[in-house]
């Protein structure tokens, strides 16, 4: 406080004379030492051991049966992905219904689908025949329309279809409820105030905004879907798990092909995650968006440790 | 103005009355908000809505386009009911469809502005005339443009209304209104939310649009606007309409206690 009492008269300091020398950060730099030097071990043990056996990894990485059971896994993620986005949807609306008939079923549903394991429900489908004999469809005054035997129905295919989608229907209706709650009510008092009638108002002004806040969780679902396809080789779905399965049950390069299927699913759910960013954007094309791509995003900033120093 | 009488003589009502209302009630559960409320704006005047918050004007104001459903009473909007249907001496309740297209001819201007964010200026316009009356888009656009002209924003028709300060935004969520060549606009609170600065823009916009005859009802706080540009002041406290008439002579000289200490705290 008394710095001037000495009497020292302060010379009066130009603006542009004046620099700002940055804070230092010696250990921010030790401990990237330390994380470089572990990275630097473990892929070099992960190189050098034999057991890794790399030269059958790249051997199995294009085989047929990995590729077709690639094929089987995105299939199954992309069918189940839209019936659970359907039902999901439908669910969602039901329970954002004035009418406690429509909104109570709809929550009991998400409550018994999304609240149990995937993998019990996937057996349970499976062994449906074991408590349904047959499916009839039986309309008083018509008769027996038709009637199917559960065990020709219910092939493990049918099974992961219905057991995957019902699961994911109940995060979907989550998902989709969030989002349309997430639209203002001003929203639907101006469009309604303008004539628009609820299918149309729903369309073209809710679920486009809702959409924004959709989008992300649901990548992350579906991404979280592909890895979750993975419990139908439980059920001799020839998924990419099950292919890679199959082959090391006869030759037991076990880890090997498990590495083979661990790149395929980081492949594809690297792929997805670029998707999500286009579709984002699409979905927020009126925020000022500076015209980074998702790989800039991601990898950017890797070396500028001291962003915050210079903006400053 | 579109005047039909066919709903008018049944009421008795004179066939130049836009907006009727007789003995409006309405109640949110136990909280009776509305409690016979009575007004008639005739086509081609602006009627002026004050009162202090909690009065029931906005809720009367969103009785008028059937946002609210009133408990009793007779609402009437260019001599017909807007969600009811009336046959005999019954009401029927419309379908939401028929409610809307008697929507689409009573135009509504928020507080909030309630724009829609993911759609320009222009989308924001054009959607209610392409997707509601089914204008063909190219007339449509013209009319926008020509519409954006009227409220002083020709050169904003791209921009997307975030971009917007809020004064431009309410001409905007004006001009929306008007592409809809509505019989009348309700305002509510439209300058409300506004920075004080910004207030001019929009009050002036409404200003032209009453020289230009259209029929308004606005829910305000501006008593200098009322006063400039109302045909009829409408004080409401409680529920009620307490005192109503011509603007001028109520602000110089009002004969209700309650009309004077509410003027005297706004003035």
């Amino acid at each position: 406080m008394n710095a001037n009492a000495s009497g020292a008269r302060l010379e009066p300091v130009a603006a542009k004379t004046l620099t700002v020398v940055p804070l230092r950060h010696p250990w921010r730099w030790v401990a990237v030492g330390i994380v470089l030097l572990g990275l630097a071990g473990l892929t070099a043990s992960v190189v050098t051991n034999p057991q890794f056996q790399w030269p059958v990894v790249a051997s199995y990485l294009f085989h047929e049966r990995i590729l077709n059971g690639l094929t089987m896994t995105i299939i199954l993620t992309v069918v189940v992905m839209i019936l659970a986005t359907i039902i999901g949807t439908i669910a969602a609306l039901m329970m954002i219904s004035d009418s406690k008939l429509l909104s109570l079923p709809a929550a009991l549903f998400v409550w018994l689908f999304r609240g149990s394991p995937a993998l019990v429900q996937l057996m349970l489908w499976y062994n449906l025949s074991l408590v349904f004999r047959s499916i009839t469809l039986w309309i008083p005054g018509v008769g027996t329309v038709f009637s199917i035997d559960t065990n020709s129905l219910m092939t493990p295919m049918t099974a992961a279809i219905i057991a995957l989608s019902l699961h994911e229907a109940g995060y979907m209706a989550e998902i989709v409820r969030g989002g349309l709650k997430s639209v203002s009510n001003g929203q639907t008092e101006a469009a309604a105030s303008l004539g628009m009638k609820p299918s149309l108002l729903l369309r073209r002004i809710v679920l486009p905004q809702a959409m924004r806040m959709i989008i992300p969780p649901t990548g992350n679902e579906t991404i979280n879907l592909l890895k979750t396809t993975s419990l139908v080789s439980i059920i001799a779905v020839s998924d990419l798990l099950y292919s890679a399965q199959s082959i090391y049950a006869r030759t037991f390069e076990t880890i090997p092909l498990l590495i083979v299927v661990t790149i395929w699913y980081l492949a594809v759910v690297s792929v997805m995650s670029v998707g999500q960013y286009y579709l984002e954007r699409n979905f927020s094309r009126d925020e000022t968006h500076v015209a980074i791509g998702p790989l800039t995003r991601v990898f950017g900033n890797l070396f500028s440790l001291r962003t915050k120093e210079t903006r400053a | 103005m579109n005047i039909t009488a066919k709903g008018h003589h049944r009421f008795g009502i004179p066939p130049e009355t836009m907006v009727y209302a007789s003995e409006v009630r309405k109640s949110f559960g136990a909280l009776d908000v509305l409690k016979g409320v009575s007004i008639s704006v005739a086509a081609g005047t602006v009627a002026c809505i004050i009162g202090p918050s909690g009065s029931g004007k906005s809720t009367f104001l969103r009785c008028i386009n059937h946002l609210e459903e009133i408990n009793g009473g007779l609402l009437l909007v260019d001599g017909d009911f807007v969600g009811y249907r009336l046959a005999g001496d019954k009401l029927y309740e419309l379908p939401p469809s028929a409610i809307c297209k008697r929507r689409a001819e009573i135009g509504m201007v928020f507080q909030q502005f309630n724009l829609f964010p993911h759609m320009t200026v222009l989308e924001n316009i054009i959607e209610a005339p392409v997707r509601v009356r089914g204008e063909p888009v190219a007339q449509a656009k013209a009319r926008a443009v020509e519409i954006l002209g009227r409220v002083g924003l020709a050169a904003k028709h791209n921009v997307y209304p975030r971009h917007l300060s809020g004064g431009q935004q309410q001409r905007v969520a004006i001009a929306r209104a008007l592409a809809m060549n509505p019989k009348v606009i309700l305002f509510d609170e439209p300058t409300s939310a506004l920075d004080p600065e910004l207030v001019g823009e929009v009050l002036e916009v409404m200003k032209d649009l009453a020289r230009d005859g259209i029929t308004m009802i606005v829910v305000t706080h501006e008593i200098g606007f009322a006063r400039e540009v109302a045909d009829q002041l409408i004080f409401m406290d409680g529920g009620v309409v307490v005192e109503s008439g011509d603007p001028r002579e109520i602000i110089a000289n009002p004969q209700n206690p309650r009309t004077r200490e509410f003027l005297a705290r706004v003035l």
